[in-house]
C-alpha cells in the first residue's frame, strides 16, 4: 500500500472547501515575528556530496574502540558487547524500539520481555520486575511517583542521598514539579558540612527520615563508586514507616549483596552496562523492581505467563488496569510504554553471560579499578578521595583544576575521569576515574604515567 | 441479576445497608467490570466521610473503579480481608465483599431495589 498523506490536488481541495487560498492564510492569525523564520539555507547537495561532506565531518569524531583510552564513567560505562547482542537485536521480529499495543499478538515479544523481567528480578533480589523504563534516571523518578501513591499522597518528604547520581537528582526535580513533594537530604549544605563519609552521611540521611516521609533514595555503588550496607539505614527508614528505593549498577549486582536481601522495598537502575553502547549517553533502558505487595503501584508495563485454553504456555500483558491508559488520571504514572529493544539487548547479554560470566566482568572490573587505585594514588600530589570500599570507580584529586588535567590525558589519547566538581564544589580538582573489563594494564599504566607528568608537563 | 430489597442503591452502582450501615458494589458492578484482582480502600476507621467520597479503587482485568459512598458518617470498619480475597465481590458482593461500614450513617440521594432494578435495565438495552 502507498502512503501518501495528502497530494497537492487533494491540499487544494481542502483549501478551496474552508475557503482560503493558500497554507499560509491558515497561520495568518498568528503574528508574522513569531512564525517560523525564513531559513538562509546553502543550495541544497547532491546525495554524493551531502555523503563526502558528512563522512568528512564524522572523521573528526575519536571514539573509544580505536582511538582513545576510556576512563570515563560516571553512569555510563564502557563495557564489551558481544556480537550476538547485536545480530538477535537486528532481526525483523524484534527491531523495534516500542512497546507492544497490541501486545498477545507477539508472543515473542512478550516472551522476550517476560525473560528480561526475571533476570531482572534475579539481579536486584527483588519479587517483580516491570518491562523496563526509558532510563535509570527515569525509573528512580518513577520511585517516587509509587511512594507518593502509596501513602496516598499523605507523605511528601523524599529523602535523597546527595550521592545518588546528581542527574537522576535533577530529573526527580523535574519529575515531580507540580506535586507538592519535598525533597530533602542532597543540598548543598549537607555536603559541605559532612566529608561524604560513608557512616556520617548514612546518620544524617537516616536522621532526616521520620513519620512525614514516603522514600529514601540511596545508590549502590554510590556515585563515587563506593559500597556500602544499607541494612541499617533501610531498618531504620521502615522503623518510621517509609519505602527505600536503592539504585543500583546491575554489574555491580553480579558480585556484592543485592539490595533486596538488604530489604530495599524498589531496586531501580540503568541498563546501559549490560549490552548496550555507550553511543552519545542515550538513548538507555531503565530496570525497576520492587516487592510483590506494591505491584499494583508499579508504573509500566508487566507481562505475566499463563496458559491458553488449551493449557499450553502463553504470555499476557497482566495488571493493565493500574496503567494510565485504563485508570487515566487516578493511575500512579503516566508511562504505560517501555524500552522494549534495549530491555531485549539486557536479556541477550545476561543469558549470554550467564550467572559466572556476568560475576567475571564484575571481578575484572573490580580487580583493574583497585589496581588502577592503587597506582594513581602513589603519584605525588594525587590521592584517593574516600577510604571506603569501591567497585569499579573511585574519586581521585589531582590537585589541579580537572579540566587542564582532561586536556592534557586528550592530547595523550586518554579520555579522562568525571570532573566531580561541577556538582560538589567540595570535591574541585577531583576526579571520578572508572575501570572496566575493557581496560587492559597496559592502559593503566599508561594512564599513571601520563598522569605523573601532569603536574611536570 | 440479584437486587436484595432490603438495600438502597446509587447511580454509580454501590449498595447501601440501612440497618447495619455496611456498603459495597452491586452484582451489576460486579459484572460489568468482569474478573476483579485488586482493592485497595481508602479510608480508615474513625475517620468521618462525606457520601460520594471515594472509599475504595477497584481493578478488573479490563477495568478499573473508583468507589464512591453512598452515606455520609462515621467508618466504624474497614473490611481489611477483602484486599486478599477481592474475587469475593464476584462471587458475593452483598455478602463477603463488604467494603466498610458506617455507624450514625445519613443516606445520600439513594435509590430503593425497584428503582435501582428499572435504572440497570435501562442500561443493559
Amino acid at each position: 500500500m502507498t502512503y501518501i498523506p495528502i497530494s497537492p490536488k487533494e491540499r487544494d481541495a481542502m483549501l478551496a472547501t474552508i475557503g482560503v487560498k493558500s497554507l499560509d492564510d491558515l497561520f495568518e492569525d498568528i503574528p508574522a515575528k513569531y512564525r517560523f523564520p525564513k531559513l538562509n539555507l546553502p543550495p541544497a547537495l547532491t546525495e554524493m556530496e551531502a555523503l563526502d561532506k558528512l563522512s568528512n565531518l564524522a572523521l573528526a569524531n575519536e571514539n573509544i574502540r580505536e582511538d582513545l583510552i576510556s576512563f570515563l564513567g560516571a553512569g555510563m560505562y564502557n563495557h564489551y558487547i558481544p556480537s550476538v547482542v547485536d545480530h538477535i537485536l537486528r532481526r525483523g521480529e524484534f527491531y523495534t524500539a516500542y512497546t507492544p499495543y497490541q501486545p498477545e499478538i507477539s508472543q515473542g515479544t512478550l516472551q522476550a520481555i517476560f525473560e528480561y523481567q526475571s533476570l531482572m528480578c534475579a539481579l536486584t533480589g527483588m519479587e517483580v520486575s516491570n518491562a523496563s523504563h526509558y532510563d535509570g534516571a527515569t525509573a528512580t523518578a518513577e520511585a517516587v511517583n509509587l511512594a507518593n501513591a502509596q501513602f496516598r499522597g499523605k507523605r511528601k518528604k523524599v529523602v535523597i542521598s546527595p550521592t545518588v547520581h546528581p542527574q537522576y537528582r535533577a530529573v526527580i526535580r523535574t519529575y515531580t514539579q507540580g506535586m507538592d513533594m519535598q525533597l530533602v537530604g542532597d543540598d548543598n549544605s549537607l555536603l559541605t558540612n559532612s566529608p561524604l563519609a560513608s557512616t556520617d552521611l548514612l546518620d544524617a540521611l537516616t536522621s532526616l527520615t521520620d513519620e512525614t516521609t514516603c522514600l529514601v533514595i540511596v545508590q549502590y555503588p554510590d556515585f563515587f563508586g563506593r559500597i556500602y550496607d544499607y541494612t541499617s539505614l533501610i531498618n531504620a527508614a521502615h522503623a518510621k514507616g517509609a519505602l527505600v528505593c536503592v539504585v543500583a549498577n546491575p554489574t555491580a549486582l553480579a558480585l556484592f549483596k543485592t539490595p533486596g536481601s538488604m530489604g530495599a522495598d524498589i531496586v531501580v537502575g540503568d541498563g546501559q552496562p549490560l549490552g548496550i553502547p555507550l553511543w552519545y549517553g542515550g538513548p538507555s533502558v531503565g530496570f525497576f523492581t520492587t516487592r510483590k505487595q506494591y505491584v499494583h503501584k508499579m508504573a509500566g508495563r508487566l507481562v505475566g505467563e499463563t496458559v491458553d485454553s488449551r493449557g499450553q504456555r502463553g504470555y499476557v500483558l497482566t495488571l493493565t488496569a493500574r496503567e494510565q491508559h485504563i485508570k487515566r488520571e487516578r493511575a500512579t504514572s503516566n508511562i504505560c510504554t517501555n524500552q522494549s529493544l534495549l530491555a531485549l539487548a539486557n536479556a541477550v547479554y545476561l543469558s549470554l553471560l550467564g550467572k559466572q560470566g556476568l560475576r567475571q566482568v564484575a571481578e575484572l572490573c573490580y580487580h583493574k579499578a583497585h589496581y588502577a587505585a592503587e597506582q594513581l594514588s602513589k603519584i605525588e600530589g594525587m590521592g584517593l578521595c574516600f577510604t571506603e570500599p569501591f567497585f569499579h570507580e573511585f574519586a581521585l584529586c589531582v590537585g589541579r583544576p580537572v579540566e587542564e588535567v582532561n586536556a592534557y590525558l586528550l592530547d595523550h589519547g586518554i579520555l579522562g575521569g568525571y570532573d566531580l566538581g561541577q556538582d560538589y564544589p567540595a570535591l574541585k580538582d577531583h576526579m571520578l576515574i572508572a575501570v572496566t573489563e575493557m581496560n587492559t594494564k597496559e592502559e593503566i599504566d599508561t594512564l599513571v604515567e601520563v598522569l605523573s607528568e601532569v603536574n611536570h608537563g | 441479576m440479584n437486587i436484595p430489597s432490603h438495600l438502597k442503591y446509587t447511580k454509580s452502582d454501590e449498595w447501601f445497608d440501612p440497618a447495619s450501615g455496611k456498603i459495597g458494589i452491586t452484582d451489576y458492578a460486579q459484572g460489568q467490570l468482569s474478573d476483579i484482582v485488586f482493592v485497595e480502600i481508602f479510608v480508615e476507621e474513625g475517620e468521618t466521610i462525606e457520601a460520594g467520597k471515594a472509599i475504595a479503587s477497584v481493578e478488573s482485568v479490563k477495568a478499573s473503579a473508583e468507589i464512591y459512598s453512598p452515606a455520609s458518617g462515621k467508618v466504624a470498619a474497614v473490611n481489611k480481608d477483602l484486599a486478599n480475597k477481592p474475587e469475593v465481590i464476584n462471587s458475593d458482593p452483598y455478602g463477603e465483599a463488604w467494603m466498610i461500614q458506617l455507624a450514625d450513617a445519613s443516606e445520600g440521594d439513594l435509590m430503593d431495589s425497584a428503582a435501582y432494578e428499572k435504572y440497570c435495565a435501562e442500561r443493559t438495552h
